[in-house]
Parts: C-alpha cells; sequence; structure tokens
C-alpha cells in the first residue's frame, strides 16, 4: 500500500494519478472471523482497526448494510470535545480527544482535525452555574475548560451578538480550546484504509438478518444478505439500528431511535473561527474548511427511522442561529438532512459486553457520537479483545439501568428553576 | 453597448433601458433582463472564478441550475448577499453586483495558480497530506485552506431586512408555472376547491416564453400562455405566486414555499419583508417543476462562452439577446438544434453543428441544410480555446471507437451543448416517492407516489407541449386536449454525456460539477481508489455538492462513475435529494422568530412595578422575576445584603406569581395526591399545607411544592417557576393513562393568582386589617395553614407558609388585582420600613434555613434520602411514582452524594458554586472529587458564608474537613447541617 | 410535519399541536414492590424501538390535552391509525387492512 504524502501525491501527479491502489478492498464475506463487526462507521471500522492493530485480532471482518460511513459519520455536525462534567464521561471523551489528536498521522490519512476551540454559551444564571461546575469539575480532572466573559466571548468569535438586551443574552461561555472537528468522511475512510491494510475485511451492502447462538447461547456468528459469517465474537456498533440488532439476538434494549437534522448553508470566506453550542436556545454552529457554515439542529419528537425530519425543526434552529448571530440573517441553507440517534434513558452510551456470551455493544450515542469515534472503537476493540471492559467504559453498562447507577449528564445540566 | 441584443426579439422592455453596475463598471440593459442577460446582451461572459482552481467562468444556465454565474449582490451595508445567480437576479436601476471567488481581479486572479497546479490537488488531496509536521496542520494548513476556499463574500453587518413565516391554504398546490403548470392550473380551477400555482421565476410560463414558435389552440405560445394566466387571475379560488419557490416537500403532503419579494425592487422601493416563508399543506400537489438540460463533458467545457443550449434559447428568445456571433453547437439529443436554428434566424452564424451521434434525424439535418449549417454526423470536440472567452473549438472525427487524432479547429465565439434533459424530481423525491431509470432518457423519473402527489409533463419524462399540457389538464381534474405546433418535436439519447477523445483521458480537463471543479478523470481516480458507492464518489470527488447540489452535473458525474465500474447505473446507486430545492435565506426560514419574538417572556401582573422601581431582572424559565431591587450606588452584594437585613429584621415583601399553581379536585383528590408525591395527604386536614415532593419513576427528585387543602375533595398544589407545565404533564399522564378509573380532575392555575410573598417579624401586623373574616392569631392560624377568604375585599386564598424561616404569609389574589394590592401593602407597610426583595434574597433566606431548591441543589440525579428528606415520605405507603425505584442496589448502595451543609474555616469565604470538592487537598490532577456546592451566598445575618453541597455520604460525615480546591487556592471547610439559622424554627412563632 | 388525526377531536391537525409521549401499552405494574429490579428495570426503560410498525402515545397538548395512543410506521412516518387510551392494542390483521 502506498504511504500518503506530499512526496507520493508528487510522483502520482507526474503520473496522471493512474497508479493509486484502493482505499480500501471491497472484501466478500469468508465463512468465518475470530471477529465481525456489525457497522462499518467511524466506530465500527475503528474497532476493527484497533483490534488488529493494538491486539493483534486481524481475522476481523465489518460488515455494513449500505455503504460504509454512510449512517451517522456522514451526517453529523463533526463537533470534538471532552467537557464533560462527570468523571466518567469527561475520561470516555477525553480518552478520545487524545487519540484524535495523533489520529491523522497514525492512519496516514488526514482527518482534519482542527482544534479550532468549542465555546459553548450561557444564557441565564443557571447555566452560568452549571458551567462554573463543569468547569471546575473539568479542571481538577484535567479537562481543559475555562470561563470567559461576554466580551471574551465576543473577541473569541466576533459574529456573535453579545447585548444585552436579546432575549437570551449571553453571559458568557465555556471555551474548550483543544476541542474542536474533524472531517467526518475521512474518519471513516482513514480507519477503513488502515484496518484493510492489516488485513480487516470490509463487507458493504450485507445488511445483518439474524444472530445465531448456540446451545450454551453463545453468539456463533450472523445470518447475513451474503450468507452466514461464523464468529465467537461479535461487536455492534450500528448507531440507529442498534436494537434491531439486538432483537436479532433475543435482547431487548433501552434504547429509543431519533430523527436528527442537520444543515449547512452556502460556502462563504471565512467568517466562523471556532465552534459555538448554545443549549438553551438549541444552536450549534461551526464553519467547515470548504466554507458552509455547518449547523446542528435538534430532534424531531418521534421514534424514526425515516432518515428526514420536519421544516419546523429547520426554522426553529435558523431562529436560534440568526438570533445569537443576526449577521447570518442574508445567509442561505443549501441542504439540510437527517440522520437516526439511538437514545438511552440516561443519554449516555452503553459500551460493553452484554448478556449473551460473545456479544459486545456499543450504542447508545445520542447526539454525541462522532466526537467519541476513536475513543469508543478503541474501548470496543479492548473489551472484545479482552472480554472484559477497559477501566474507562465499565462504568457503562447496560445493567446500569436495573441498578440505577445512571450517568444523567442532561439531568445534570438540569433545568430552570 | 447592446452589440448582441437583438432588436424587436424577446419580452424584456427595449423601450425601459436600465442602468447596472458589475464589478465597478456600468453597463445598460433593459426592464425585464436578468444580470446574466443583460451582461451577454454587453458582451460579457466572464463573470466568475470556480471554487477550487479559480478558472475562469461564464454563464452556464438560464436559470436557478446556475453553477458558474455566481455573484455578489451588494445593496449596501448589511445587504450583501453571496453566491446569487446571475441568471435568477432581475435587473433593475441601480443594480450592483460584483464578482467573487478572486484576488485582486476577475480578469487577473492570483489563485488561478491553483489552476497551473492542478494535477497535485486531485480529488480527496487533502486526506493525503498536509499531515506533517502535525502541528502545521492548525496554524498553517488549514488557514490557508480555508482562506482559498469559500465563494462569496462572508457577512459583515447585520441584515436590515425584514423576513416573515406565515400559512398558506389550499385543496391544491401546483409547483411550477410551464405548460403542463398552467393546464393544470386551468383545469383545477374549474374544480371545487382552492388552488395554488407556485413558479420560481418572475414570470410564470417556464418553457412557453422561450419558444415562440409553439402553437396552442391556434394562439402562439405566448398569447396563449397570456390568455391563460388572465383567467387565472380572475379565478376566485387561484391564487398564482411567482418569484415563488417550493423549497421542501415534507411529511403528509405539507411543502415549504420560499417568496421573494423585494430583490427585484429599485433601492427605497421595498415596503416590507424581503421574503416569505409560506407552510403549506394540500390535499393534492401537482408537480410541474420541468427538467434541466444537462451539459456535455469534453475538455474545455468550462470556458466562458460555453453554454446549454436550452440557455442560449432562452437568452435569445425571452431576454432578445444572442449569446454569440460565431456559435458553435455540440450535441448528442436533438433538442440542441432548436437553439441553433433560432439563433441563426436571429443573424448569429452557427459555425457548425457538432453531432457527437452516429446517426441523426434526416428532418433536422434538412432544417439546418435550409439555413446553410454543416452538420458534423459523429464528431467530438476534444479542445476549446481562449483565455477569458471560448476563441475556438477543436473537432474530430469519431470511426468507431476512434477518434481521429487531427482535428479541425474552428474559430467561434460561443459554443452551446446539449446533452439530454434531466427531469427535476428533486421535491417527488423529498416526499419519498420512489424513482425508475429509463435507458432512453438516461435519466430518472418517477415511479411510485408516497403521497397524494402526481408528476406532470418534462419532469414526468413526458416530453413535448402537447403532452405536457394534456397530462397537466388530466392532473387537475379536466380532460381538455390541446391543438398544438411544436416547431421541431424531438426524440434524442442523452446517454452519451462524455465526448471521446484521442488524448489522455488522465491528462484532460473535462467539467462534471463546475462549480466544484470535478472533472471526470477526479470521478474515476474516486473509482479506481475502491469508491464504489455513488455517495462515496459524491463525498471524495464533491460532485454535485456545490451551491446547485448537482442540478446539471448529477447524471453525468453518475454515468460517468457507472462507466469506470463498468457496472449499470441502477447498481451505482443515486445520491439523495435534500431540501431544499434551491438555497434559502436563513432570515426567511427564522421567519418572525427573531428579537422579542423569539420566544415568550412571561412576566407577572407586579412585574411593572418591579421596573418602575428599578428592579434587576434574570430570566427563570420563560419567566422574567426580579433579582433585586439596587438603591442608588448599590450593586448587587450591597443590595441583596439590605433587602436580608429588612426582612429578617422587619419586613420584607416578594413577588411569588410565577410558582407553578395546579388545583386538583375531585372526590378521589386526595388518592391521587397519594400516588403522585412521596408525602401521605389522605389525613392532611382541611384548611392545612403541607410540603410536597414529588419523584419521576426513576425516584429522582422532580419537584416540590407546599400543597394547601382547601376542601376534602379540593388540593392547592404549587409547583417550582420552571416545573409548572412539566408537572401537570406528569400528573395528566398518570391520571389519563394509568389510573383513568380515578375521580379527578386538574386545572392549571398559575396565571390565574398573582402571589404576594410578605416574610419578616411584622407580616402578620401589615397583613391583618386587610384580611376579612380570618382569625390570624397564631392559634387560629397556625404555621402551614391556608384559607379561603377576602383580602382588601378581593377573594384571595391566604397561605400562612414561609421560605425564609420568618414569619411568612402569602396571599394570592386574582391575578389582575395583583398589583394593586402590592402598591396597597407596601404603602403600608411602609410604617414597617417594608422592603421589596427578589429572588436572590429568596435564594440566601431559603439556604440558611436549608431548604433547597429543586433544579440547583438537586439535578435530576438526587433521591429524597440523598437530599435528607426521608421525612418528607409517609411511611405507610405502598406505592406511589417513584417509589419501587427507591429501592433499587445503586439507590440505597453506599457513597451517594448526600445534601450538607459547609462552613468555611475563614467565615468571609464565601465558596463559587459549582466548584468541587475533595477530601484531601494535596492530590494529583486527577483528583478524586467527592462532590460539589450547590449553592453558596453570604449570609449577612449570620455575619459568615453559607453553603450547601451534595458529598459522597455526606450524611455520615458531619464535623469532617473537606476541601474546595480552587485555581489559585485550597478552600478548607467543615461538613455541618443543611440548617443555619433558627434551627428551632422559634422565628416562625412571632407573634 | 405530519398530521395527526386526534380521536377525541376527530380531528387531523399538525404535529405542532401534539406532544409525543413514548411507547404505547406500557402498564404501570399493579404492584411494582412486588417486581424485581429486572423486571422494574424492563418496565421503566427497555422500549421497542421497532423498525416499522409502532405503537406510541401522543398527547393533543394544545388541543383536548387527551392522550391518545397511534399506530404509525417508523420508517415511512405514516400513521395508519390512531385510537384511545384503554382500547385494545390493534390486531396485525387490523394494521395491515388500514395499512392499505
Amino acid at each position: 500500500m502506498i504511504r500518503y504524502s506530499a512526496r507520493s501525491l508528487f510522483a502520482n501527479a507526474l503520473s496522471g494519478h493512474k497508479n493509486w491502489p484502493e482505499q480500501w478492498p471491497d472484501a466478500q464475506p469468508k465463512s468465518a472471523y475470530d471477529v465481525v463487526i456489525v457497522g462499518a462507521g467511524g466506530h465500527g471500522l475503528g474497532a476493527a482497526y484497533y483490534l488488529a492493530s493494538k491486539y493483534g485480532i486481524t481475522n476481523v471482518a465489518v460488515i455494513e448494510k449500505g455503504w460504509l460511513g454512510g449512517g451517522n459519520t456522514g451526517r453529523n455536525t463533526t463537533i470534538i470535545r471532552s467537557n464533560y462534567l462527570y468523571d466518567e464521561s469527561a475520561r470516555l471523551y477525553d480518552h478520545a480527544v487524545d487519540l484524535w489528536d495523533g489520529l491523522s498521522q497514525e492512519l496516514n490519512y488526514n482527518v482534519m482535525f482542527s482544534k479550532r476551540g468549542v465555546l459553548m454559551l450561557a444564557h441565564n444564571v443557571h447555566d452560568v452555574q452549571s458551567f462554573q461546575r463543569h468547569i471546575h469539575a473539568n479542571r481538577l480532572n484535567g479537562v481543559d475548560n475555562k470561563w470567559m466573559t461576554p466580551e471574551e466571548c465576543k473577541a473569541f468569535c466576533p459574529p456573535l451578538d453579545i447585548s444585552s438586551a436579546k432575549r437570551y443574552p449571553v453571559m458568557g461561555g465555556a471555551l474548550q480550546q483543544r476541542a474542536g472537528v474533524a472531517r467526518h468522511d475521512s474518519v471513516a475512510w482513514g480507519y477503513a484504509r488502515a484496518a484493510a491494510k492489516l488485513g480487516v475485511d470490509i463487507i458493504q451492502n450485507c445488511a445483518v438478518t439474524g444472530v445465531r447462538r448456540g446451545a450454551d447461547g453463545a453468539v456463533e456468528g450472523v445470518e447475513t444478505e451474503k450468507g452466514f459469517i461464523g464468529a465467537k465474537k461479535i461487536g455492534v456498533s450500528a448507531a440507529g439500528n442498534s436494537s434491531i440488532i439486538m432483537n436479532m439476538a433475543g435482547l431487548d434494549f433501552p434504547l429509543e431511535s431519533y430523527p436528527l437534522q442537520a444543515l449547512v448553508s452556502e460556502p462563504v470566506k471565512p467568517i466562523f473561527p471556532c465552534v459555538v453550542m448554545s443549549n438553551s436556545v438549541h444552536a450549534y454552529i461551526s464553519q467547515s474548511d470548504k466554507g458552509e457554515l455547518v449547523i446542528g439542529a435538534g430532534t424531531d419528537q418521534y421514534v424514526s427511522y425515516s432518515q428526514r425530519g420536519a421544516l419546523h425543526i429547520v426554522e426553529h434552529t435558523l431562529a436560534a442561529i440568526c438570533e445569537i448571530f443576526p449577521i447570518f440573517k442574508r445567509m442561505r441553507m443549501l441542504r439540510s438532512w437527517g440522520g437516526v440517534v439511538d437514545v438511552t434513558p440516561d443519554r449516555s452510551c452503553i459500551l460493553g459486553r452484554t448478556p449473551v456470551p460473545g456479544l459486545y455493544v456499543n450504542c447508545g450515542w445520542g447526539t454525541g457520537g462522532f466526537k467519541a469515534t476513536p475513543g469508543a472503537a478503541d474501548l470496543l476493540a479492548y473489551t472484545i479483545a479482552k472480554d472484559e471492559p477497559h477501566p474507562i467504559n465499565a462504568p457503562f453498562t447496560l445493567e446500569r439501568f436495573t441498578t440505577g447507577r445512571l450517568i444523567d449528564e442532561a439531568a445534570a445540566a438540569a433545568v430552570a428553576h | 453597448m447592446n452589440n448582441f441584443r437583438r432588436v424587436g426579439r424577446g419580452r424584456v422592455n427595449q423601450n425601459a433601458p436600465v442602468e447596472f453596475t458589475f464589478d465597478g463598471a456600468t453597463y445598460q440593459g433593459y426592464e425585464g433582463d436578468t444580470l446574466a442577460s443583460a451582461l451577454l446582451a454587453n458582451g460579457v461572459h466572464l463573470v466568475g472564478r470556480s471554487f477550487k482552481y479559480h478558472r475562469p467562468r461564464g454563464i452556464l444556465a438560464a436559470g436557478s441550475d446556475e453553477a458558474n454565474a455566481l455573484v455578489a449582490f451588494d445593496r449596501g451595508p448589511g445587504r450583501v448577499t453571496p453566491n446569487v445567480r446571475a441568471t435568477t437576479l432581475e435587473l433593475f436601476d441601480g443594480l450592483t453586483a460584483q464578482s467573487q471567488n478572486n484576488w485582486p481581479s476577475l480578469k487577473f486572479d492570483v489563485t488561478s495558480l491553483n489552476d497551473v497546479f492542478s494535477a497535485f490537488f486531485p480529488a480527496g488531496f487533502y486526506n493525503k497530506t498536509f499531515m506533517w509536521p502535525k502541528s502545521f496542520w492548525d496554524k498553517v494548513y488549514e488557514p490557508v485552506i480555508r482562506a482559498t476556499a469559500g465563494l462569496g463574500p462572508a457577512p459583515k453587518a447585520e441584515d436590515p431586512d425584514k423576513y416573515e413565516a406565515c400559512y398558506a391554504h389550499c385543496e391544491t398546490l401546483i409547483v411550477g408555472a410551464g405548460p403542463a403548470g398552467v393546464a393544470a392550473a386551468l383545469a383545477a380551477a374549474k374544480q371545487a376547491g382552492r388552488v395554488i400555482l407556485v413558479d420560481e421565476q418572475a414570470e410564470p410560463g417556464g418553457s412557453l416564453l422561450s419558444t415562440p414558435e409553439a402553437m396552442i389552440d391556434g394562439l402562439p405560445a405566448a398569447d396563449w400562455l397570456a390568455r391563460s394566466l388572465d383567467e387565472l387571475e380572475k379565478a376566485e379560488n387561484v391564487t398564482l405566486m411567482p418569484r415563488t419557490t417550493a423549497i421542501g416537500y415534507y411529511h403528509d403532503n405539507f411543502l415549504g414555499l420560499a417568496e421573494r419579494l423585494t430583490d427585484h425592487l429599485k433601492d427605497g422601493e421595498a415596503d416590507g419583508p424581503r421574503e416569505r416563508l409560506y407552510r403549506v399543506w394540500a390535499k393534492k400537489i401537482i408537480l410541474a417543476t420541468g427538467a434541466i438540460e444537462r451539459p456535455l463533458v469534453f475538455a474545455g467545457n468550462d470556458r466562458p462562452g460555453v453554454m446549454l443550449a436550452s440557455a442560449a434559447q432562452t437568452f435569445l428568445n425571452r431576454y432578445g439577446v444572442a449569446v454569440g456571433e460565431r456559435i458553435a453547437l455540440v450535441t448528442s439529443h436533438d433538442s440542441g438544434y432548436q437553439a441553433a436554428f433560432d439563433l441563426a434566424d436571429a443573424n448569429s452564424q452557427i459555425v457548425s453543428i457538432i453531432d457527437c451521434r452516429p446517426q441523426v434525424d434526416e428532418n433536422l439535418q434538412a432544417e439546418a441544410e435550409k439555413r446553410g449549417i454543416e452538420v458534423r454526423v459523429g464528431w467530438t470536440v476534444t479542445a476549446t480555446a481562449g483565455r477569458h472567452r471560448v476563441s475556438s473549438v477543436t473537432t474530430n472525427k469519431v470511426n468507431g471507437d476512434q477518434v481521429d487524432p487531427k482535428g479541425e479547429t474552428l474559430s467561434c465565439d460561443a459554443v452551446i451543448m446539449s446533452g439530454g434533459w434531466t427531469p427535476s424530481v428533486h421535491l417527488w423525491s423529498h416526499s419519498k416517492g420512489s424513482l425508475k431509470w429509463r435507458e432512453d432518457l438516461a435519466a430518472y423519473v418517477p415511479d411510485q407516489a408516497n403521497e397524494n402527489a402526481v408528476c406532470v409533463g418534462a419532469c414526468n419524462g413526458d416530453f413535448g407541449l402537447g403532452v405536457a399540457l394534456e397530462t397537466g389538464a388530466n392532473a387537475g381534474g379536466g380532460n381538455d386536449s390541446f391543438e398544438v405546433v411544436e416547431p421541431a418535436p424531438w426524440t434524442g439519447d442523452g446517454a452519451l454525456e462524455i465526448l471521446p477523445t484521442h488524448r489522455d483521458e488522465s491528462r484532460v480537463k473535462a467539467f462534471v460539477d463546475f462549480q466544484n471543479d470535478v472533472t471526470a478523470k477526479d470521478i474515476r481516480l474516486a473509482v479506481r481508489e475502491g469508491f464504489k458507492s455513488i455517495e462515496h464518489i459524491k463525498r471524495y470527488t464533491t460532485t454535485g455538492m456545490a451551491t446547485d447540489q448537482g442540478k446539471t452535473s448529477n447524471l453525468n458525474g453518475l454515468q460517468i462513475a457507472s462507466r469506470a465500474l463498468n457496472r449499470p447505473v441502477t447498481q451505482v446507486g443515486l445520491t439523495t435529494f435534500r431540501p431544499p430545492y434551491t438555497p434559502t435565506t436563513f432570515g426567511a426560514l427564522a421567519g418572525n422568530n427573531g428579537g422579542a419574538a423569539f420566544d415568550v417572556v412571561r412576566k407577572t401582573s407586579i412585574d411593572g412595578w418591579a421596573e418602575e422601581n428599578g428592579a434587576v431582572f434574570e430570566p427563570v424559565a420563560l419567566w422574567r422575576r426580579a433579582r433585586y431591587f439596587p438603591q442608588k450606588g448599590e450593586d448587587m452584594h450591597k443590595a441583596v445584603a439590605r433587602e436580608c437585613k429588612a426582612t429578617r429584621e422587619s419586613l420584607g415583601i416578594f413577588d411569588a406569581s410565577t410558582l407553578g399553581k395546579i388545583e386538583v379536585v375531585g372526590p378521589d383528590a386526595a388518592e391521587f395526591m397519594n400516588r403522585m408525591y412521596t408525602n401521605p395527604w389522605t389525613k392532611l386536614g382541611v384548611g392545612r399545607c403541607r410540603y410536597g415532593l414529588m419523584l419521576g419513576e426513576d425516584g429522582y427528585i422532580m419537584d416540590d411544592g407546599v400543597i394547601g387543602r382547601l376542601a376534602e375533595d379540593r388540593f392547592h398544589v404549587t409547583t417550582t417557576t420552571g416545573g409548572a407545565p412539566r408537572v401537570l404533564a406528569h400528573m395528566e399522564d398518570y391520571l389519563q393513562t394509568e389510573w383513568p378509573d380515578l375521580d379527578v380532575w386538574l386545572t392549571s392555575i398559575t396565571e390565574q393568582w398573582a402571589v404576594i410573598a410578605l416574610n419578616g417579624p411584622n407580616a402578620r401586623k401589615l397583613i391583618e386589617p386587610f384580611v376579612e373574616g380570618v382569625d390570624l392569631s397564631p392559634d387560629a392560624f397556625p404555621h402551614m395553614a391556608v384559607r379561603e377568604c377576602k383580602v382588601c375585599g378581593v377573594d384571595a386564598r391566604l397561605f400562612r407558609v414561609s421560605f425564609s424561616g420568618e414569619l411568612g404569609f402569602e396571599i394570592n389574589v386574582p391575578a389582575h388585582y395583583g398589583r394593586a394590592l402590592w402598591e396597597m401593602l407596601y404603602e403600608a407597610g411602609k410604617q414597617y420600613d417594608i422592603t421589596p426583595y427578589g429572588t436572590e434574597v429568596m435564594h440566601v433566606l431559603r439556604a440558611e434555613k436549608g431548604f433547597i431548591i429543586v433544579g440547583q441543589d438537586t439535578d435530576g440525579t438526587v433521591t429524597p434520602y440523598d437530599a435528607g428528606m426521608s421525612w418528607a415520605i409517609g411511611k405507610k405507603k405502598t406505592d406511589f411514582v417513584g417509589m419501587r425505584s427507591l429501592a433499587r442496589p445503586d439507590i440505597v448502595a453506599e457513597g451517594r452524594k448526600q445534601l450538607v451543609g459547609l462552613k468555611t474555616s475563614d467565615p468571609k469565604t464565601v465558596l463559587e458554586e459549582g466548584a468541587q470538592i475533595v477530601m484531601t487537598p494535596d492530590q494529583p490532577i486527577p483528583m478524586d472529587m467527592v462532590g460539589h456546592v450547590t449553592s453558596s451566598y453570604w449570609s449577612e445575618t449570620l455575619g459568615c458564608s453559607v453553603a450547601l453541597a451534595l458529598v459522597a455520604n455526606g450524611h455520615a460525615l458531619k464535623g469532617e474537613t473537606i476541601y474546595v480546591p480552587m485555581p489559585d487556592k485550597m478552600i478548607k471547610a467543615e461538613i455541618v447541617e443543611t440548617i443555619f439559622y433558627d434551627k428551632q424554627g422559634e422565628r416562625l412563632n412571632v407573634i | 410535519m405530519m398530521m395527526i388525526e386526534c380521536p377525541i377531536c376527530n380531528e387531523k391537525r399538525p404535529e405542532l399541536e401534539f406532544r409525543y409521549a413514548g411507547e404505547a401499552h406500557i402498564a404501570r405494574p399493579e404492584n411494582p414492590s412486588a417486581l424485581s429490579d429486572d423486571e422494574w428495570a424492563k418496565y421503566l426503560f427497555i422500549r421497542n424501538n421497532p423498525r416499522g410498525t409502532h405503537f406510541e402515545r401522543w398527547v393533543h397538548a394544545h388541543g383536548c390535552a387527551k392522550f391518545f395512543n397511534a399506530v404509525r410506521d417508523t420508517v415511512s412516518d405514516k400513521f395508519v391509525m390512531t385510537y384511545k387510551c384503554g382500547e385494545q392494542r390493534p390486531s396485525p390483521e387490523t394494521i395491515a387492512e388500514r395499512s392499505s
């Protein structure tokens, strides 16, 4: 496999780019693997890569019902941050950010991780209190996150309107400087190429139709559109479709899948230097390297797999954007789309073993899955390889819903009183 | 200087000249022109630069499918619109526009070096490099990439224009006012029910506006159109909406329409909003959205002066502009011929018709011959030349699979091309209608509907005027037939999207997506690198991702990919069509929901008094509440200290109207309360109150409030300010769906009652004279009593409750009496130095007493046990909402965070709310955090700070020392009880 | 935006008038204290989340304020039918009939 570099790009330019090899072969399934990963998004491909690169398990297949990276990996607003409140979450996401930091070099694939800073806005006294709590907790956890006055927010993000006469004035913000964005497709492709290089089979257009379990209850493999594929270990990383796969294995899961929309504007010259999130008014925005404003909307209220959402959600989102950034009123929406996010009751992921021996799950990331990609992938690989969770993902069990040890970041952000 | 204008031709008003400015130069056009047609009339073809290579670009199309000619439309500060298609920008006197994406100028663009080195920037180049050294990505590479990317100028100032959003209503919505849409509307107008006909263009008519030779029912097309539009105007049930784009087709026949109201008006003429978003549900949707012509893919097909044949035809017939004087037609489809004939008839020279197909209809050839035009059948184009405008085209004979390397170079000043037609199925696809591939058209056409929608005319793959009119009329509910004469009925083969060449295809720049600079070789590269799904190819090459969203490029890209993959098109897939159809202004989508209308501000009836008396407000949920009342020279700290002191020592008055209030009424009211709250309610006497604690079914504290029993069957429930809607919904849910057998009804009464809280030793003295019919003496009206009575002659609900620890009363009166009562009490209270206080003091006073605020001292993960409120749980109860969850293993386990008080070693130190707590001070990061400070205030009354905190195992750690690590210091504190002030509660008993 | 037929008002109204209220036919156990932790967790959190036919609850929040049940396809988002709380879960035959 060619190593990507300026030199190889130059050499290939001279030969008319006719000698670039496939980034990953379009594999057909073998009869059995050591591990089968269901779902070729960033999480699943990454898990296969780490299984091969860190744990020496190379007889791995990643199977995908559509095209790789075609689910939420390719549909999100690419925000990466780790300034979560609880120790468990902060460690999980910070592990991911650590991996993001060297990912392009590790994969020899530029995933364009851009540490441009994520600024979260506070709009009322309650937000301020909540952010202070986050900042203190992050500081003691070694996660960078600092308080910004409204004036500092404005200096960091000039398009911001900080006038106090607004319905939701900016009362300050929390900035995580080493947070940012990455190029979503490149993450999936980079992992796919690197995994394939280590011998992983990536099998697309191959929907799973069943999970076969033996007399002892343990998994034996998956039934697919391309026939039965044997495996003693199966990792499910299927985002919005996780419930469906778990059902096939006879498990009911605490998940619901909701539509989540996002949109981009037409491209313009650089205007927006960072990422801004405002949970109170539901606005999430950055500008892509191409020049498009990338904007996240809220979820629709009902369970759906349709990958489409309602116009009023988009209207509300853009009203919020125009409220905080009035200079964007004349910008134009180029494209809007929907994904399917799987949400747990405490809105934290489930990452670990399941009651079925040999079946591992990585799901329930809700709207926050992209930022966790390398971390979730690495931890899923660890859990599969060792048949036990890594200390970082140990709290994110399925059992917590029975015992009551929930990890509820959203509840902690709480509600106005 | 209208050298290319054809006098007497077209629909522009050639008697009404207007001046406009492009890139600083002034030109003349006519009323009715677009910027594109007026520039072409002036011989200006170079209009923009492409996204990646900054190649010179001209005008490709004549409508919203334009990919190249994007300009910045400049109406002054805050009114610069980037990326406007010159082909849709209506000309008016004084219009100013600039070209984009070039430096220092359009003609001399330094960044076009990208083009020289384009070999190093193939699709996906950025994935393969810019990785070393690592730190350079953030600091060097990305900033440079960002600066060269982007298209139009970024906004600099707030847009002063207004936008609106509203609903429109009809039974039949017709999208597209071409022949099919107009025929549909004519038929629908005769039926019952309202009809809306929308068209994105300024003038309805679609193709009828650029085919003057066509005849319908004996009338020239334009006259038939005028007659039809007149009929529609007169029909009472029809609304005709030009300049209105159907942007998206959503669930259940719901569409969004974006209407542009002022962009075409002269400066100062606009009165009202710039754009308006309509939301429409219609029983039936008729899509008559037409088709878009496809470019041909050949080397140099992007040079200014190379454009779609249909665009040239439109510029000539609609705007009276010839796109050149010596024009070559390159075509693989019959439809291109008519454009060439029209131009020839308008005195432009057609230097050649280069038809790539091996055979061509004889009639067409005869028509060409009649005009003296040479037709090269089975020829290809292998190059064009010309720096800022095409000056020649090189054509080669194709023999079987072989292209004769010896080409002929034909001098020309324009090249028009036709690669067939792509039905506009965008909206159909938004609605999840399915598509099928038609090999003869080399295009996808509508198949099965998912909604009550029908496609008619070209968007359905039914080409030709007659069929458009007839299917349109049928869809509209009529059965009219039309007598139609078309100049050149055509057939075509759109499959030949990429022209054969003898040159090395890996070196040739033959563009597929013009704006994003995606060439055929990029698509082949993507396939070579293993990108086999069309979604991958799209994302890797960015084809179809530009501001035109692939209107002219998607099918060419798809077919090139299909060939490279050696798979039929139907196995390559099709990218998903997503709203909006054309880019839509944020302002229009935000609609009226800005500024004060962004979200409602709820105000109490006493809010005006607070405002007049200098209150500083804070938002709490949707309410705004007075936070404190500063006197001259006071900051918040001083004002709060004063208000606290005054209340504790004499009398404070507080607007508590925002408290949520729900009346729970009915024979089973007490039973219902038993089930919803942790506390027991059966034995609560009439006229008595109790603090109520509500849990979610997960066992965590959800809400709290004082609840009074007004009668055996009537409870007056109060909730937190933010919690009222949630609590009511929660109660309704259980009442309606779990216990419909309970005879109870629930009423939100939050807004019915204004609530004035009076706290302090003089509270009783103040209100006694105003209260009728209640003996307020401590024995007759003890703490936690409630009566219905009259206060100042007004019906009232009087509570003796206290959230401050002082003797306290809460007077509920009908909301519209709130301010009057407040003012009377305030006036009468002056003898006790009555002091109005806000939420800040309310918080301090309750914290001194250790009363929790749900949402501050609890956070959705706190149980009653954690909060030290086991006393609020009815011991004999066998069930209430949340009870079972309290028995889960991790809820009763050791180590849960529990609410405690904190006393700082230095009494002057006020802890920061949200600060984290550790047990030992000298820890490395990450520290072992055991909890956090939930509430913290300076207590003027006690002369020290007071704080509440959640601490792991806190209840067992009374007297222990904890540490609060701050960035600059370590604060030491002791775990104490949550009550700091008046532990025995004696202050309540002031006589 | 979906159009939803409120079975109490007998009117088809826009989704904005309604609030989604989760999966339907999950009855609160008669005696929660008798349940094991697993059984209680199942009641609290386990949801069907199917691709396809979904039984769900809605409230006509800005209308009659009543809860009701619905059958909806989660892939097409189309409502098959709505019905009042307390009514039986529609049979597969009824759903098939209404879907066609």
